[in-house]
């Protein structure tokens, strides 16, 4: 007769402590940044007593106003167009069986997430001087350009994970009304879909305003992007104003995350 | 569906209705430009000025060449103009349209790379020694030999910052070379002691005015302003004259040839010609400029600041970079990147 | 009245839905991949760019090189070593990452489903926070005068700051750091749909837990345990903000040697080369990846 141990056959030894460890360790520098982004002092390193001097010295500094608001620019441009494109993507997809050719289809869509950035950065870099020198045009469309293009992936798949989980009766009983298939798309499908599609342009969104490598490539004079400013600051001038401008952008990402998980565990 | 089309139409105007009247894009060295200069030429010109950095000469080449980056401005080291004047990069600059250009002190209105001064106007010019702390290194820091075959104290705490002309120049004066020798023997010799010295470095990066402030870093190959700016914030760091004979730089203001805001060019260059903008440019990078009659302006501690002021014994031993052919830059770019890897 | 039937045309469609997509891809992503392995074969201009010549310079400067002074042709040691130190860098990441992930993820797969929650959204902050911000988070810690140094200086462990910015075990750090949420995500997602009585059953028929991890959990859970290490190996070998940041200048990845070519090295063919060499290695550990998967699969 097989013996009944006493103890919970979820815990390996250690794991939890390992755990407990990576956690801390995750976030003990992320903190630190925070913590010393209210920094009275000047270095990045020595306490000074809290204040909200870098918040305000990167409030008006006029660069730092100018990145983020090109980031925010590109990001809401990037996550609109490459959603729009990414839920017709899944429409086309999903729920279909397979067919021919899907695998490419599959294979392009994704390519974003597992090639190098800086292999697409140079190519990019490559590709739009020649563009660049033939059209005289150096504004911001190259950077939506390739925004979008890399946000399609995670754009694409919530709004796919969604569509398979959604239940078709719906739309054939709007066929047996004789709902015409835009029709049908338009009240049935879309609305029932909104969570997904909502979902990816947050992602989209997150992940264009967070870009660093290809946005740095590819950039003309003057179109630093937020995460490009704080590279060229990383390499040359280290103040707290870098700390503050961090933790704002953070908070951004977890405010927007937090209303991922809100709209992604909404029951419908 | 009206929401929509209003969302975008409001979409499309923040994204072209950012052209504004009066704007200049200026392609400067980082660090090397004054905020307060600046915002002065904004106030008195409405014209709204970007600045991008660059890092090193072959960056801001390789950026202008590319084409369509969208620059109006760029400032190169006196050894590089040239080039960009081969590769019709900069254009010729209309003396009637600069009222100010008498202002160029004497020494630097007629150069052996720019002639009469038709292509550049002087922003800052300096020199390249050594920067040490004190604290780390209490030895003689007037020698390249710090970097070229680093003492005890120094190993694995200096660095070297990757800028080619400069530092591949102080090594040819450090093995008795001339600039631009392509005497094959010696070239090799620099090679071999500079591969040898590597390992023995720290890194190869920039950022050494706050690295150096911060104590990431012992020692630096700097430029002398840069060094004056990290003594500033801590007072153990010392400037060193290598007493084998070290680079003289001049960075040079060009108008690029596919410049689109030209008027707006032509308003900045004359500005920085004006001896009290020309201090305020010097007083924030810590670096001489050159224009007559600035000097009454400059910030009181750089006029006896030993990075600034060259201590009479060492004079001698700098020695400004001439242009060189292009086969002795073939064979420093490849003995340069060798380095680099 | 006709009933439009799912299934007609449904490849006809689906292609036309996916157009869209397609095309912008192919623009700014795809395409211009086919563009880096033309310039490959290319001859190398003044300062940058191409000039249109055919020339076998670019993928012949990946191996090797020809020394400047007695033009002996050799065995590239720099690249070499620049090509080992991202492979030994990135397998050190996986490894590293794996050995604190599997905990991880096996433990908030093993929490009550209400605070499960929680942990899976603490877990998931770092891997949506910006790189820059991680990476400059990390620096922040090392640095001389960091956190680490300033801690183990004033419990008196060392008299002096160790160096530990500007070196190979920075990059390691920096990159374990990032790119542990992306291993603990992937398996996070195996052992969630883990059958735990198969463990009851280890242990009824008296294994140790030794063993049981062996034998029943990791087989179990090799998907996952792939899909972490590739998500992590893949990234980390083409690292470039990491190594920049924290390696100063001096221990270069790949990425950031490619970068060279495009800036100082100021030699694009071989940038364009050394990017498609990156990329075949990328592809041929993806496909291993699916292999391994699918081998797996009808096991469940």
């Amino acid at each position: 007769m097989a013996k009944r141990r006493a103890f919970d056959v979820t815990t390996l030894p250690g794991f939890t402590t390992i755990a407990i460890l990576a956690f801390v360790l995750l976030y003990a520098p992320i903190v630190t940044l925070v913590i010393y982004s209210f920094n009275g002092g000047n270095s990045v390193n020595q306490w000074g007593g809290f204040s909200l001097q870098w918040y305000a010295i990167a409030a008006q500094n006029e660069a730092v106003q100018d990145a983020t608001a090109r980031s925010l620019i590109i990001a809401v441009w990037a996550s609109v167009i490459s959603t729009t494109v990414a839920t017709m993507a899944a429409l086309g997809t999903t729920r279909r069986g397979k067919f021919k050719g899907q695998t490419i289809i599959y294979v392009i869509i994704n390519q974003p997430l597992m090639v190098p950035e800086i292999v697409t950065a140079v190519s990019l870099l490559i590709f739009f001087s020649s563009v660049k020198v033939a059209t005289g045009y150096s504004g911001l469309g190259y950077l939506i350009l390739a925004h979008s293009a890399f946000c399609i992936p995670f754009a694409y798949l919530p709004i796919k994970a969604r569509l398979e989980g959604m239940d078709t009766t719906m739309e054939t009983a709007a066929a047996d009304l004789y709902a015409t298939p835009w029709q049908s798309f338009r009240y049935v499908t879309l609305p029932l879909l909104l969570p997904g599609v909502i979902a990816g342009a947050m992602l989209a969104f997150i992940i264009s305003l967070d870009n660093v490598i290809i946005t740095e490539f590819v950039k003309s004079a003057g179109q630093d992007t937020l995460p490009t400013y704080m590279l060229g600051q990383l390499r040359r001038a280290l103040t707290p104003e870098v700390n503050a401008i961090s933790t704002a952008l953070l908070g951004l990402t977890v405010l927007i995350l937090t209303l991922f998980v809100f709209v992604t565990k909404k029951r419908d | 569906m009206r929401t929509i089309l209003v969302a975008t139409t409001a979409l499309l105007s923040t994204t072209f209705g950012a052209l504004a009247e009066g704007e200049l894009n200026l392609f400067n060295w980082g660090n090397y430009t004054s905020p307060e200069m600046i915002e002065k030429f904004t106030a008195q010109t409405g014209i709204a000025v970007t600045v991008t950095d660059y890092d090193s000469n072959t960056t801001a080449l390789t950026k202008v060449e590319a084409g369509g980056s969208g620059f109006d401005l760029v400032v190169p080291s006196a050894n590089y103009i040239p080039v960009y004047l081969r590769k019709g990069l900069i254009a010729e600059l209309d003396h009637s349209r600069l009222p100010n250009i008498g202002n160029i002190a004497a020494e630097w209105k007629d150069v052996p790379w720019d002639p009469g001064r038709s292509h550049s106007v002087p922003w800052q010019w300096g020199s390249v020694g050594m920067a040490v702390n004190t604290t780390v290194y209490g030895g003689d820091v007037n020698t390249s030999e710090l970097f070229m075959d680093p003492p005890e104290e120094l190993v694995g705490k200096i660095n070297v910052v990757p800028e080619m002309s400069d530092v591949i120049n102080m090594a040819i004066f450090n093995l008795g070379g001339e600039a631009c020798t392509e005497d094959l023997v010696l070239l090799k010799q620099v090679r071999d002691k500079m591969m040898a010295a590597k390992p023995k470095w720290l890194s190869m990066d920039y950022g050494t005015t706050d690295k150096l402030s911060s104590g990431d870093y012992a020692a630096s190959v700097n430029w002398n302003g840069s060094t004056m700016r990290a003594r500033i914030n801590n007072p153990d760091i010392v400037y060193g004259y290598p007493k084998k004979g070290y680079p003289l730089f001049m960075d040079s203001v060009a108008l690029l040839s596919d410049a689109t805001n030209v008027d707006e060019a032509y308003q900045f260059i004359n500005f920085i010609l004006e001896p009290e903008n020309a201090a305020m440019i010097s007083a924030f990078a810590r670096y001489a400029n050159g224009v007559a009659g600035s000097e009454e302006f400059m910030p009181e501690d750089m006029k006896t600041a030993p990075e600034i002021v060259t201590p009479a014994e060492f004079v001698a031993a700098g020695k400004f970079l001439p242009t060189c052919p292009q086969s002795a830059i073939d064979l420093y770019t490849a003995i340069w990147t060798e380095l680099l890897k | 009245m006709s009933r439009q039937t799912p299934g007609r045309s449904k490849g006809l469609n689906g292609w036309l839905l996916s157009t869209p997509a397609l095309i912008l891809l192919l623009l700014a992503a795809s395409g211009p991949l086919l563009i880096v392995a033309v310039y490959s074969v290319l001859e190398k201009g003044d300062y940058s760019g191409v000039r249109w010549i055919l020339s076998g310079e670019g993928w012949f400067r990946v191996l090797f090189e020809k020394d400047i002074f007695d033009q002996t042709i050799s065995l590239a040691d720099a690249n070499l070593s620049i090509f080992w130190r991202s492979f030994k860098l990135s397998i050190a990441t996986t490894v590293i990452t794996f050995a604190f992930g599997l905990p991880t993820a096996w433990f908030i797969a093993t929490r009550p489903a209400k605070s499960r929650a929680f942990w899976l959204f603490l877990i998931t902050i770092p891997f949506w926070t910006n790189l820059l911000i991680r990476t400059f988070a990390i620096m922040e810690v090392i640095r001389n005068q960091g956190i680490l140094n300033t801690f183990l200086m004033h419990f008196g462990l060392i008299s002096e700051p160790i160096q530990i910015l500007y070196t190979d075990t920075a990059v390691l750090m920096g990159m374990t750091y990032v790119y542990l949420p992306l291993m603990v995500l992937p398996l996070y997602a195996a052992i969630d749909r883990f059958d735990f009585r198969l463990i009851e059953a280890g242990y009824d028929l008296y294994a140790s837990r030794w063993q049981v991890l062996r034998g029943v959990i990791l087989p179990i859970i090799k998907p996952g345990i792939i899909a972490g290490c590739i998500l992590v190996f893949i990234p980390s070998l083409g690292a470039y903000v990491t190594p920049r940041v924290l390696g100063g200048g001096k221990n270069m990845m790949i990425g950031n040697f490619i970068e060279l070519q495009f800036g100082q090295g100021q030699n694009w063919p071989l940038g364009a080369a050394l990017s498609t060499v990156l990329l075949l290695v990328v592809l041929v550990s993806l496909l291993v990846y699916t292999r391994a998967s699918s081998r797996d699969n009808p096991n469940g």
